[in-house]
Protein backbone atom coordinates (compact mmCIF):
# COMPACT_ATOMS: atom_id res chain seq x y z
CA UNK A 1 0.00 0.00 0.00
CA UNK A 2 1.38 3.58 -0.56
CA UNK A 3 2.51 6.13 1.99
CA UNK A 4 -0.36 7.53 3.60
CA UNK A 5 -0.77 11.29 1.94
CA UNK A 6 -2.36 14.35 4.20
CA UNK A 7 -4.83 16.89 3.25
CA UNK A 8 -3.56 20.14 5.15
CA UNK A 9 -5.04 23.21 4.70
CA UNK A 10 -3.22 26.19 5.31
CA UNK A 11 -4.84 29.89 5.93
CA UNK A 12 -2.16 32.24 4.95
CA UNK A 13 -2.79 35.97 5.70
CA UNK A 14 -2.23 37.96 2.67
CA UNK A 15 0.11 40.57 3.75
CA UNK A 16 2.90 38.00 4.89
CA UNK A 17 2.76 34.68 5.03
CA UNK A 18 0.78 34.59 1.62
CA UNK A 19 4.26 36.25 -0.05
CA UNK A 20 6.03 33.62 1.77
CA UNK A 21 4.35 31.12 0.68
CA UNK A 22 4.83 32.84 -3.17
CA UNK A 23 8.64 33.28 -2.43
CA UNK A 24 9.34 29.49 -1.24
CA UNK A 25 7.45 28.98 -4.80
CA UNK A 26 9.16 31.60 -6.87
CA UNK A 27 12.41 30.49 -5.19
CA UNK A 28 11.76 27.05 -6.25
CA UNK A 29 12.08 25.54 -2.80
CA UNK A 30 11.29 22.06 -2.13
CA UNK A 31 8.06 21.95 0.29
CA UNK A 32 5.56 18.42 0.23
CA UNK A 33 2.52 18.72 -2.16
CA UNK A 34 0.27 18.26 0.36
CA UNK A 35 -0.73 21.38 1.56
CA UNK A 36 -3.60 23.54 0.17
CA UNK A 37 -3.72 27.03 0.78
CA UNK A 38 -6.42 29.70 1.64
CA UNK A 39 -5.44 33.04 1.74
CA UNK A 40 -7.49 35.58 4.35
CA UNK A 41 -6.51 39.10 5.11
CA UNK A 42 -5.53 37.94 8.26
CA UNK A 43 -4.70 35.05 10.45
CA UNK A 44 -7.01 36.48 12.87
CA UNK A 45 -9.74 35.96 10.04
CA UNK A 46 -9.19 32.35 10.73
CA UNK A 47 -12.10 31.24 13.32
CA UNK A 48 -12.33 28.51 15.15
CA UNK A 49 -15.17 26.99 12.96
CA UNK A 50 -13.63 27.87 10.11
CA UNK A 51 -10.98 25.26 11.28
CA UNK A 52 -13.01 23.31 13.16
CA UNK A 53 -14.96 22.92 9.53
CA UNK A 54 -11.80 22.48 7.90
CA UNK A 55 -11.11 19.02 9.97
CA UNK A 56 -14.85 18.03 9.98
CA UNK A 57 -14.56 18.11 6.20
CA UNK A 58 -11.74 16.20 5.41
CA UNK A 59 -8.57 18.03 6.20
CA UNK A 60 -6.06 15.75 7.90
CA UNK A 61 -4.03 18.96 9.90
CA UNK A 62 -4.55 22.37 9.77
CA UNK A 63 -2.15 25.61 9.58
CA UNK A 64 -2.84 28.99 10.41
CA UNK A 65 0.47 31.11 9.45
CA UNK A 66 0.33 35.08 10.23
CA UNK A 67 2.91 37.72 10.58
CA UNK A 68 5.20 37.70 13.36
CA UNK A 69 3.90 39.69 16.16
CA UNK A 70 4.63 43.33 16.00
CA UNK A 71 4.38 43.17 12.26
CA UNK A 72 0.47 42.66 12.07
CA UNK A 73 -0.94 44.96 8.99
CA UNK A 74 -3.70 45.93 11.02
CA UNK A 75 -1.78 46.66 14.08
CA UNK A 76 -2.92 43.91 16.75
CA UNK A 77 -4.70 40.80 14.20
CA UNK A 78 -1.60 38.42 15.00
CA UNK A 79 -2.17 39.03 18.63
CA UNK A 80 -5.91 37.83 18.57
CA UNK A 81 -5.14 34.83 16.58
CA UNK A 82 -2.30 33.99 19.30
CA UNK A 83 -4.48 33.95 22.32
CA UNK A 84 -7.07 31.57 20.30
CA UNK A 85 -4.75 29.81 19.30
CA UNK A 86 -3.76 29.12 23.08
CA UNK A 87 -7.24 27.98 24.07
CA UNK A 88 -8.09 26.13 20.64
CA UNK A 89 -5.16 23.86 21.37
CA UNK A 90 -6.65 22.89 24.75
CA UNK A 91 -10.18 22.25 23.40
CA UNK A 92 -8.75 20.14 20.79
CA UNK A 93 -7.37 17.59 23.27
CA UNK A 94 -10.59 17.66 24.78
CA UNK A 95 -11.80 16.75 21.42
CA UNK A 96 -9.31 14.29 20.95
CA UNK A 97 -7.31 16.03 17.87
CA UNK A 98 -4.54 16.78 19.38
CA UNK A 99 -2.13 17.98 17.19
CA UNK A 100 -3.99 18.34 14.32
CA UNK A 101 -3.27 22.37 14.46
CA UNK A 102 -0.12 24.32 14.31
CA UNK A 103 0.06 27.98 14.35
CA UNK A 104 3.40 29.25 12.48
CA UNK A 105 4.30 33.13 11.92
CA UNK A 106 5.99 33.49 8.46
CA UNK A 107 7.05 36.66 7.08
CA UNK A 108 7.24 37.94 3.64
CA UNK A 109 10.66 36.93 3.37
CA UNK A 110 10.48 33.91 4.80
CA UNK A 111 10.02 31.58 1.95
CA UNK A 112 12.66 29.30 3.45
CA UNK A 113 11.18 28.89 7.04
CA UNK A 114 7.44 28.44 5.20
CA UNK A 115 9.27 25.19 3.63
CA UNK A 116 10.85 23.96 6.64
CA UNK A 117 7.55 24.37 8.52
CA UNK A 118 5.75 22.60 5.69
CA UNK A 119 8.06 19.32 5.66
CA UNK A 120 7.42 19.50 9.65
CA UNK A 121 4.11 19.92 9.30
CA UNK A 122 3.03 17.05 7.42
CA UNK A 123 5.67 14.77 8.64
CA UNK A 124 4.29 14.92 12.16
CA UNK A 125 0.35 14.97 10.63
CA UNK A 126 1.69 11.08 8.64
CA UNK A 127 2.80 10.63 12.41
CA UNK A 128 -0.71 10.80 13.34
CA UNK A 129 -2.21 9.35 10.71
CA UNK A 130 -5.56 9.81 8.65
CA UNK A 131 -7.83 11.51 11.09
CA UNK A 132 -11.07 9.60 10.78
CA UNK A 133 -13.76 11.84 12.37
CA UNK A 134 -15.70 9.53 14.22
CA UNK A 135 -19.90 10.39 14.73
CA UNK A 136 -20.79 6.70 15.42
CA UNK A 137 -23.94 6.37 16.96
CA UNK A 138 -24.81 3.28 17.73
CA UNK B 1 -64.58 24.39 16.32
CA UNK B 2 -62.62 21.51 17.65
CA UNK B 3 -59.77 21.68 20.39
CA UNK B 4 -56.55 21.18 19.25
CA UNK B 5 -54.89 18.23 20.42
CA UNK B 6 -52.06 18.55 22.20
CA UNK B 7 -49.06 15.74 23.39
CA UNK B 8 -45.48 15.94 25.11
CA UNK B 9 -42.89 13.47 25.77
CA UNK B 10 -39.60 13.68 27.22
CA UNK B 11 -36.31 11.68 26.31
CA UNK B 12 -33.24 11.93 27.87
CA UNK B 13 -33.65 14.86 30.45
CA UNK B 14 -33.64 15.81 33.74
CA UNK B 15 -37.57 16.60 34.35
CA UNK B 16 -37.11 20.26 34.18
CA UNK B 17 -39.13 20.95 31.36
CA UNK B 18 -41.92 19.02 32.86
CA UNK B 19 -41.76 21.36 35.58
CA UNK B 20 -41.37 24.07 33.18
CA UNK B 21 -44.84 23.46 32.00
CA UNK B 22 -46.22 22.90 35.37
CA UNK B 23 -45.01 26.15 36.85
CA UNK B 24 -46.96 27.84 34.43
CA UNK B 25 -49.59 27.38 37.09
CA UNK B 26 -52.87 28.39 36.98
CA UNK B 27 -52.36 29.27 32.86
CA UNK B 28 -52.27 25.46 31.94
CA UNK B 29 -55.65 25.83 32.57
CA UNK B 30 -56.00 28.75 30.01
CA UNK B 31 -54.03 25.63 27.66
CA UNK B 32 -57.11 23.10 28.88
CA UNK B 33 -59.58 25.15 27.60
CA UNK B 34 -58.26 25.57 24.20
CA UNK B 35 -56.46 21.75 24.11
CA UNK B 36 -56.57 18.27 24.53
CA UNK B 37 -53.48 16.49 25.94
CA UNK B 38 -53.65 13.30 24.01
CA UNK B 39 -50.46 12.10 25.19
CA UNK B 40 -48.38 13.39 28.39
CA UNK B 41 -46.26 10.15 30.41
CA UNK B 42 -45.22 12.35 33.14
CA UNK B 43 -48.72 13.47 34.18
CA UNK B 44 -51.39 11.67 32.61
CA UNK B 45 -51.49 7.73 32.15
CA UNK B 46 -51.97 7.35 28.79
CA UNK B 47 -49.34 4.10 26.75
CA UNK B 48 -47.57 4.32 23.86
CA UNK B 49 -50.45 1.70 22.47
CA UNK B 50 -52.65 4.90 23.15
CA UNK B 51 -50.42 6.61 19.87
CA UNK B 52 -49.97 4.06 18.31
CA UNK B 53 -53.68 3.35 17.68
CA UNK B 54 -53.99 7.84 16.52
CA UNK B 55 -54.36 8.20 12.87
CA UNK B 56 -51.40 9.48 11.74
CA UNK B 57 -51.47 13.22 12.06
CA UNK B 58 -54.05 13.12 14.66
CA UNK B 59 -51.81 15.29 17.38
CA UNK B 60 -52.12 18.69 16.49
CA UNK B 61 -48.31 19.85 18.53
CA UNK B 62 -46.19 17.75 19.55
CA UNK B 63 -43.81 19.04 22.61
CA UNK B 64 -40.68 17.09 22.93
CA UNK B 65 -37.92 17.04 25.30
CA UNK B 66 -34.57 15.85 26.40
CA UNK B 67 -32.01 14.83 23.78
CA UNK B 68 -32.00 11.53 21.83
CA UNK B 69 -29.51 8.77 24.15
CA UNK B 70 -31.09 5.58 23.87
CA UNK B 71 -32.79 3.78 20.85
CA UNK B 72 -36.47 4.00 23.00
CA UNK B 73 -36.03 7.82 22.27
CA UNK B 74 -35.54 7.66 18.70
CA UNK B 75 -38.34 5.09 18.22
CA UNK B 76 -40.83 7.39 20.46
CA UNK B 77 -39.59 10.47 18.49
CA UNK B 78 -39.98 8.90 14.81
CA UNK B 79 -43.90 7.51 16.13
CA UNK B 80 -44.43 11.33 17.54
CA UNK B 81 -43.53 12.45 14.72
CA UNK B 82 -45.99 10.41 12.40
CA UNK B 83 -48.83 10.93 14.45
CA UNK B 84 -48.12 14.74 14.71
CA UNK B 85 -48.86 17.82 12.27
CA UNK B 86 -46.20 19.83 14.19
CA UNK B 87 -43.66 19.20 16.66
CA UNK B 88 -41.95 21.47 18.60
CA UNK B 89 -38.33 20.67 20.33
CA UNK B 90 -38.88 22.14 23.58
CA UNK B 91 -35.42 23.06 26.34
CA UNK B 92 -31.89 22.83 25.61
CA UNK B 93 -31.43 19.06 24.94
CA UNK B 94 -33.86 18.66 22.22
CA UNK B 95 -32.92 21.68 20.71
CA UNK B 96 -28.92 21.02 21.25
CA UNK B 97 -28.17 17.91 22.76
CA UNK B 98 -28.01 19.72 26.64
CA UNK B 99 -26.06 18.81 29.27
CA UNK B 100 -26.87 15.32 28.49
CA UNK B 101 -24.75 16.08 25.39
CA UNK B 102 -21.77 16.58 27.24
CA UNK B 103 -21.62 12.60 27.37
CA UNK B 104 -20.14 12.97 24.17
CA UNK B 105 -16.82 13.29 25.27
CA UNK B 106 -16.81 9.45 26.34
CA UNK B 107 -18.90 6.70 24.29
CA UNK B 108 -20.81 4.22 25.32
CA UNK B 109 -17.53 1.69 26.29
CA UNK B 110 -15.92 4.37 28.48
CA UNK B 111 -19.36 5.27 30.28
CA UNK B 112 -20.25 1.48 31.32
CA UNK B 113 -16.67 1.00 32.27
CA UNK B 114 -16.81 4.19 34.53
CA UNK B 115 -20.57 3.90 35.88
CA UNK B 116 -20.60 -0.32 36.67
CA UNK B 117 -17.02 -0.95 37.25
CA UNK B 118 -14.52 1.83 38.08
CA UNK B 119 -17.05 4.43 40.29
CA UNK B 120 -15.34 4.73 43.95
CA UNK B 121 -19.33 3.95 44.72
CA UNK B 122 -19.43 0.87 42.82
CA UNK B 123 -19.55 -2.89 44.28
CA UNK B 124 -19.68 -4.93 41.20
CA UNK B 125 -17.66 -8.21 41.75
CA UNK B 126 -19.63 -10.17 38.89
CA UNK B 127 -18.63 -7.58 36.82
CA UNK B 128 -22.85 -7.00 35.57
CA UNK B 129 -23.31 -5.00 33.01
CA UNK B 130 -26.63 -4.15 32.25
CA UNK B 131 -27.98 -6.30 28.87
CA UNK B 132 -30.42 -5.11 26.53
CA UNK B 133 -32.28 -8.91 26.36
CA UNK B 134 -32.38 -11.06 29.30
CA UNK B 135 -34.03 -14.46 29.76
CA UNK B 136 -36.39 -14.94 33.01
CA UNK B 137 -38.74 -17.30 33.78
CA UNK B 138 -39.14 -18.41 30.87
CA UNK B 139 -39.31 -14.70 29.39
CA UNK B 140 -37.62 -12.80 27.33
CA UNK B 141 -37.15 -8.80 28.97
CA UNK B 142 -35.51 -6.19 26.47
CA UNK B 143 -34.04 -2.95 27.36
CA UNK B 144 -33.45 -0.10 24.89
CA UNK B 145 -29.78 0.03 23.82
CA UNK B 146 -27.27 3.08 25.30
CA UNK B 147 -25.77 4.89 21.99
CA UNK B 148 -22.42 6.29 22.11
CA UNK B 149 -23.46 9.85 21.00
CA UNK B 150 -26.39 11.58 21.93
CA UNK B 151 -28.19 13.26 19.45
CA UNK B 152 -30.37 16.49 19.52
CA UNK B 153 -34.38 16.06 18.06
CA UNK B 154 -33.44 17.90 14.97
CA UNK B 155 -30.72 15.35 14.10
CA UNK B 156 -33.25 11.96 14.39
CA UNK B 157 -36.73 13.83 13.33
CA UNK B 158 -37.91 16.91 11.44
CA UNK B 159 -38.59 19.82 13.84
CA UNK B 160 -41.04 22.76 13.20
CA UNK B 161 -39.75 25.40 15.63
CA UNK B 162 -37.74 25.09 18.83
CA UNK B 163 -38.30 26.11 22.03
CA UNK B 164 -34.77 27.02 23.95
CA UNK B 165 -33.60 27.29 27.49
CA UNK B 166 -32.95 24.77 30.83
CA UNK B 167 -35.58 24.95 31.17
CA UNK B 168 -37.69 27.53 29.00
CA UNK B 169 -38.93 30.35 31.22
CA UNK B 170 -43.05 30.36 31.66
CA UNK B 171 -42.75 33.68 29.80
CA UNK B 172 -41.52 32.44 26.44
CA UNK B 173 -43.09 28.95 26.69
CA UNK B 174 -46.60 31.27 27.30
CA UNK B 175 -45.49 33.66 24.36
CA UNK B 176 -44.97 30.47 21.94
CA UNK B 177 -48.26 28.94 23.22
CA UNK B 178 -50.14 31.84 22.00
CA UNK B 179 -48.37 32.23 18.78
CA UNK B 180 -49.36 28.51 17.76
CA UNK B 181 -52.94 29.18 18.92
CA UNK B 182 -53.08 32.62 17.54
CA UNK B 183 -51.29 31.20 14.05
CA UNK B 184 -48.43 34.20 14.25
CA UNK B 185 -45.71 31.84 13.62
CA UNK B 186 -42.89 32.97 11.93
CA UNK B 187 -40.55 30.53 9.67
CA UNK B 188 -40.52 27.61 9.93
CA UNK B 189 -37.14 25.90 11.66
CA UNK B 190 -37.13 29.13 13.91
CA UNK B 191 -36.22 29.25 17.47
CA UNK B 192 -39.23 30.95 19.40
CA UNK B 193 -36.98 33.45 21.20
CA UNK B 194 -35.14 36.67 20.77
CA UNK B 195 -33.10 37.39 17.93
CA UNK B 196 -30.47 39.72 19.55
CA UNK B 197 -27.94 38.25 22.15
CA UNK B 198 -28.29 38.19 25.95
CA UNK B 199 -26.24 41.29 26.13
CA UNK B 200 -29.01 43.02 24.82
CA UNK B 201 -31.29 42.94 27.36
CA UNK B 202 -29.19 42.24 30.01
CA UNK B 203 -29.83 44.78 33.12
CA UNK B 204 -25.85 45.52 33.87
CA UNK B 205 -25.02 45.90 30.12
CA UNK B 206 -24.86 49.99 30.64
CA UNK B 207 -22.29 49.08 33.74
CA UNK B 208 -20.35 47.18 30.76
CA UNK B 209 -16.80 49.69 29.63
CA UNK B 210 -16.60 50.57 25.52
CA UNK B 211 -13.87 47.90 26.13
CA UNK B 212 -13.79 44.74 28.24
CA UNK B 213 -10.21 43.20 28.86
CA UNK B 214 -9.05 40.41 31.40
CA UNK B 215 -6.03 39.78 33.03
CA UNK B 216 -6.88 36.63 34.58
CA UNK B 217 -10.47 34.58 34.71
CA UNK B 218 -12.18 33.28 37.79
CA UNK B 219 -14.93 30.64 38.59
CA UNK B 220 -17.90 31.74 40.56
CA UNK B 221 -16.58 30.21 43.54
CA UNK B 222 -13.25 32.39 43.43
CA UNK B 223 -14.89 35.85 43.71
CA UNK B 224 -17.21 37.72 45.37
CA UNK B 225 -19.43 39.23 42.97
CA UNK B 226 -20.60 42.82 42.25
CA UNK B 227 -24.29 42.46 41.19
CA UNK B 228 -24.56 46.32 39.95
CA UNK B 229 -21.55 45.77 37.60
CA UNK B 230 -21.03 43.31 34.04
CA UNK B 231 -19.93 40.42 35.47
CA UNK B 232 -17.67 40.18 32.14
CA UNK B 233 -15.46 42.88 33.33
CA UNK B 234 -15.15 41.14 37.04
CA UNK B 235 -13.51 38.63 35.26
CA UNK B 236 -16.07 36.06 34.85
CA UNK B 237 -17.21 33.74 32.11
CA UNK B 238 -20.46 34.93 30.90
CA UNK B 239 -21.79 33.57 27.68
CA UNK B 240 -24.20 36.50 27.21
CA UNK B 241 -22.59 37.89 23.83
CA UNK B 242 -22.93 34.66 21.90
CA UNK B 243 -26.07 33.35 23.58
CA UNK B 244 -29.69 34.19 22.63
CA UNK B 245 -31.86 36.39 24.47
CA UNK B 246 -35.20 36.11 25.55
CA UNK B 247 -34.65 34.78 29.09
CA UNK B 248 -35.35 38.15 30.76
CA UNK B 249 -31.77 37.50 31.82
CA UNK B 250 -33.19 35.69 34.68
CA UNK B 251 -29.66 34.04 35.72
CA UNK B 252 -28.07 37.70 35.19
CA UNK B 253 -30.51 38.88 37.71
CA UNK B 254 -30.61 36.14 39.74
CA UNK B 255 -26.96 37.00 40.29
CA UNK B 256 -24.77 33.87 38.28
CA UNK B 257 -23.17 34.41 35.00
CA UNK B 258 -25.04 33.67 31.43
CA UNK B 259 -23.90 29.50 30.50
CA UNK B 260 -25.28 29.74 27.25
CA UNK B 261 -28.51 27.46 27.87
CA UNK B 262 -31.07 29.08 25.10
CA UNK B 263 -28.10 28.26 22.87
CA UNK B 264 -26.05 30.44 19.61
CA UNK B 265 -28.15 32.99 17.39
CA UNK B 266 -29.10 31.94 14.03
CA UNK B 267 -26.21 32.99 12.43
CA UNK B 268 -23.99 31.09 14.40
CA UNK B 269 -23.05 27.78 13.63
CA UNK B 270 -21.57 26.48 16.60
CA UNK B 271 -21.67 28.24 19.61
CA UNK B 272 -18.67 27.01 21.87
CA UNK B 273 -16.18 28.11 19.25
CA UNK B 274 -17.92 31.34 18.93
CA UNK B 275 -17.34 31.87 22.69
CA UNK B 276 -13.97 30.44 23.02
CA UNK B 277 -13.25 33.30 20.17
CA UNK B 278 -15.18 35.48 21.91
CA UNK B 279 -13.40 35.52 25.18
CA UNK B 280 -9.64 35.16 23.72
CA UNK B 281 -10.35 38.55 21.96
CA UNK B 282 -10.44 40.40 25.39
CA UNK B 283 -7.81 38.74 27.56
CA UNK B 284 -5.52 41.65 27.73
CA UNK B 285 -1.85 39.71 27.39
CA UNK B 286 0.50 39.72 23.93
CA UNK B 287 2.69 37.41 25.76
CA UNK B 288 2.46 33.76 25.16
CA UNK B 289 3.20 33.01 28.39
CA UNK B 290 0.36 35.10 30.19
CA UNK B 291 -1.92 34.73 27.95
CA UNK B 292 -1.41 30.60 28.38
CA UNK B 293 -2.23 31.54 32.12
CA UNK B 294 -4.91 32.99 31.51
CA UNK B 295 -6.33 30.44 29.31
CA UNK B 296 -5.14 27.79 31.69
CA UNK B 297 -7.54 29.39 34.00
CA UNK B 298 -10.39 27.71 31.87
CA UNK B 299 -10.35 24.64 33.67
CA UNK B 300 -12.91 22.70 31.29
CA UNK B 301 -13.11 24.55 28.11
CA UNK B 302 -15.02 22.40 26.64
CA UNK B 303 -17.77 21.95 29.49
CA UNK B 304 -18.10 25.72 29.80
CA UNK B 305 -18.61 26.98 26.44
CA UNK B 306 -20.33 23.84 25.10
CA UNK B 307 -22.22 23.24 28.21
CA UNK B 308 -25.47 22.70 26.45
CA UNK B 309 -24.91 22.20 22.54
CA UNK B 310 -21.69 19.90 22.07
CA UNK B 311 -23.93 17.40 20.12
CA UNK B 312 -25.06 20.43 17.83
CA UNK B 313 -21.23 21.54 17.41
CA UNK B 314 -19.28 20.95 13.84
CA UNK B 315 -17.52 18.01 15.50
CA UNK B 316 -20.61 17.02 17.31
CA UNK B 317 -18.56 14.71 20.01
CA UNK B 318 -14.90 13.88 20.78
CA UNK B 319 -13.26 12.11 18.24
CA UNK B 320 -12.39 8.55 19.78
CA UNK B 321 -12.64 5.04 18.48
CA UNK B 322 -15.55 2.59 18.92
CA UNK B 323 -14.16 -1.07 20.04
CA UNK B 324 -16.89 -3.44 18.08
CA UNK B 325 -16.90 -6.89 19.88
Amino acid sequence: MSEFQPKIVVFACNWCSYAGIDLAGSSRLEYPPNLSVVRVMCSSRVSIEMILKALERGADGVLVTGCHPGDCHYITGNYNTLRRYHLLRKMLEDLGLNGRVRLEWISASEGERFAQVAKEFVEEIKKLGPLIIREEVV
Amino acid sequence: MAKAKIALYWCASCGGCEEAIVDLAEKILDVVDKADIVFWPVALDFKKSDVENYPDKYIDVCFINGAIRFSEHEEMAKLLRRKSKMVIAFGSCSHLGGIPGLANLWNKETIFRYVYHEAPTVVNKEGIEPQEKVKEDGMELELPSFWNTVRALDQVIEVDYYIPGCAPTPKIIEDAINAIFTGQLPEKGSVLASQQALCAECPLNETKPEKITLTEIKRVHQIILDHEKCYLTQGVLCLGPVTRGGCDSLCIKGGMPCTGCFGPLDQTIDQGARAASFITSIIEYEDEELIEKVVNDIVDPIGWFYRYSLPKSILKRRNMEVKKK
